[in-house]
């Protein structure tokens, strides 16, 4: 199916799956590799995509999607368009907590090519949290890393206590308003 | 006479990076080890060139090695002046042998048949390159040291490369003394410019690693798949295989001459919906489009693995060291369907 469904799957024991979407190249992979060298009690896989559709090829072993975190690069108009096609292809359950959006490229003011407005707007749209970053910086990459793998935790439901939603209304209201 | 060429010498000390000057000087050889022993290096650049200039007064240094100086200076950073690159034709036989004293001769009294007021100098490398400086003054002018052009010339090829600088008007002279002195027919201009005189050689001599198209694919290890950790999944990594095979088909292994600009003139006509009738009358629609970069051909080779343009690259961009050209001019192509004219598609509007 060309969509991506939160529920579709059978979840696998002790562990949880993130996809980035966007933003090819160095960044995304070096996220990834942050996040896999934090501490965890539990097997993540990071699935990396320029865009959605994913090819539905590997669509039988691709495991269940916990969290999606829509990657825009502040310096490429290309790179928010891309997300927002991607949007389409993604099923309605999921944005209920189980989507964030991860701006980067926030340490370049004077290299700004999207407005915070259409940034903010999308956040606003699609009820998600929206994480300014600058992944290029090492410290930031760390601490977004860190950032993403309690939200995955939480996302795949290995939190007691504290659901997706919850969670994201969480981020939303103290995001100030 | 004496204090001009004093502060000229001065002046050209003065562009060396300051690491570099003893080098340089030991290169030109003019001033002796004893003599080049007594500056101090270690003050401001200002002061350096002064101490060169008292040392080059006192050997009492002529024109001669004044130009000699300039020569080598811009022979070591030939990157600051802009180099166009010019074909000669002959028509029929064989190369003779190529006698140096006879090309300078020819030169010299070509010029100054025309012009008696131009300082000319003469420098032979090691790579049969001769590179020849010279400095224009006008009919009533003595030269001027500043104005300068240089040609650098390899005797075994039709190709000359010229930094012209600020007097193009004594260009014709010059292409006519070129191709006098060297036994060729004529010249042209060829539509290639840059500051890096290095690349537009590989280019021309065809120093660079060309692309070759095979049937068979070739069998180095594929570079994405050295991937790491199992973890991380590439969805698109078909998609990136792709994208790298068709990159390398087009651009070659190796590394890409290095170019400053792309410039294509359009003459086309303005393509839009016939109902909106935009252009009364039917006349091409004139554009300039250029493309600048400290290093072209690299950031054009970039542009498809960043995801900022479709794969394969429009041939427009990707022959342009097969062409050996940077300047282009595109007009209707005249054929059967009208709406047929090569299309350049870019996701973003960047700065290559």
């Amino acid at each position: 199916m060309a969509v991506l469904r939160p529920f579709d799957k059978l979840p696998e024991l002790n562990s949880a799956t993130i996809l980035l979407v966007g933003a090819e190249g160095g960044p995304q992979q070096q996220l990834a590799e942050a996040m896999l060298r934090e501490k965890k009690d539990f097997n993540i896989n990071i699935h990396l995509a320029s865009s959605l559709p994913l090819p539905s090829e590997r669509d039988h072993l691709r495991p269940r999607i916990d969290l999606i975190a829509f990657v825009i690069d502040i310096k490429s108009k290309y790179s928010l368009k891309n997300v927002q096609a991607s949007l389409a292809y993604v099923d309605v359950r999921f944005f209920l907590g189980k989507v964030c959006f991860l701006v980067t490229g926030v340490g370049r003011a004077n290299n700004c090519s999207v407005e915070m407005n259409a940034i903010w707007k999308l956040g606003e749209d699609y009820c998600s949290p929206v994480i300014f970053c600058e992944l290029e910086l090492e410290g930031i990459r760390v601490a977004t890393a860190q950032r993403l793998l309690r939200m995955l935790q939480i996302c795949a439901g290995r939190v007691p206590g504290v659901s997706a939603l919850y969670f994201s209304l969480l981020m939303r209201n103290s995001a100030g308003d | 006479m004496d204090e001009v060429i004093v502060e000229y010498i001065r002046r050209t000390v003065l562009k060396i990076p300051r690491d570099e000057i003893m080098a340089v000087l030991q290169k030109w050889g003019f001033l002796s080890e004893a003599q080049l022993q007594t500056i101090n290096f270690r003050q401001t650049k200002e002061g350096i060139s002064h101490s060169v200039a008292q040392l080059c007064e006192e050997s009492s240094a002529d024109l001669k090695q004044a130009a000699l100086l300039d020569i080598i200076y811009n022979h070591i950073y030939p990157n600051k002046r802009v180099w166009s690159v010019y074909h000669m034709n002959k028509t029929g036989e064989e190369t003779d042998f190529f006698d140096f004293r006879d090309f300078k001769k020819k030169f010299r009294r070509q010029i100054q048949s025309a012009l008696i007021n131009v300082t000319i100098n003469f420098r032979e490398y090691e790579d049969n390159a001769i590179w020849i400086r010279i400095a224009w003054g006008t009919p009533y002018t003595k030269p001027n040291q500043y104005k300068t052009s240089y040609v650098v010339y390899h005797s075994q090829t039709p190709y000359v490369f010229i930094s012209a600088s600020v007097l193009r008007s004594n260009l014709p002279l010059l292409c006519q003394a070129m191709v006098v002195a060297s036994n060729y027919h004529d010249i042209h201009e060829m539509e290639l410019r840059s500051h890096c005189l290095n690349s537009l050689k590989d280019i021309v001599f065809k120093r660079y690693s060309q692309n070759f198209q095979t049937n068979y694919p070739l069998q180095e290890r594929n570079v994405l798949t050295e991937n790491v950790d199992l973890r991380i999944n590439d969805e698109n990594r078909s998609e990136k295989e792709r994208i790298y095979r068709l990159n390398q088909e087009s651009f070659g292994n190796g590394p890409q001459p290095k170019l400053d600009f792309a410039q294509y003139k359009l003459e086309t006509m303005f393509k839009s919906d016939p109902k909106w009738d935009v252009l009364e009358k039917k006349e091409p629609f004139r554009c300039l489009v250029k493309f600048s970069s400290p290093h072209l051909l690299e950031s054009l080779k970039s542009l498809a693995p960043a995801g900022l343009a479709d794969a394969p690259l429009s041939p427009l961009l990707t022959c342009i060291p097969q062409k050996a050209r940077n300047y282009f001019k595109i007009r209707e192509k005249k054929s059967l369907h009208p709406g047929s004219f090569m299309q350049i598609t870019f996701k973003d509007h960047c700065r290559v």
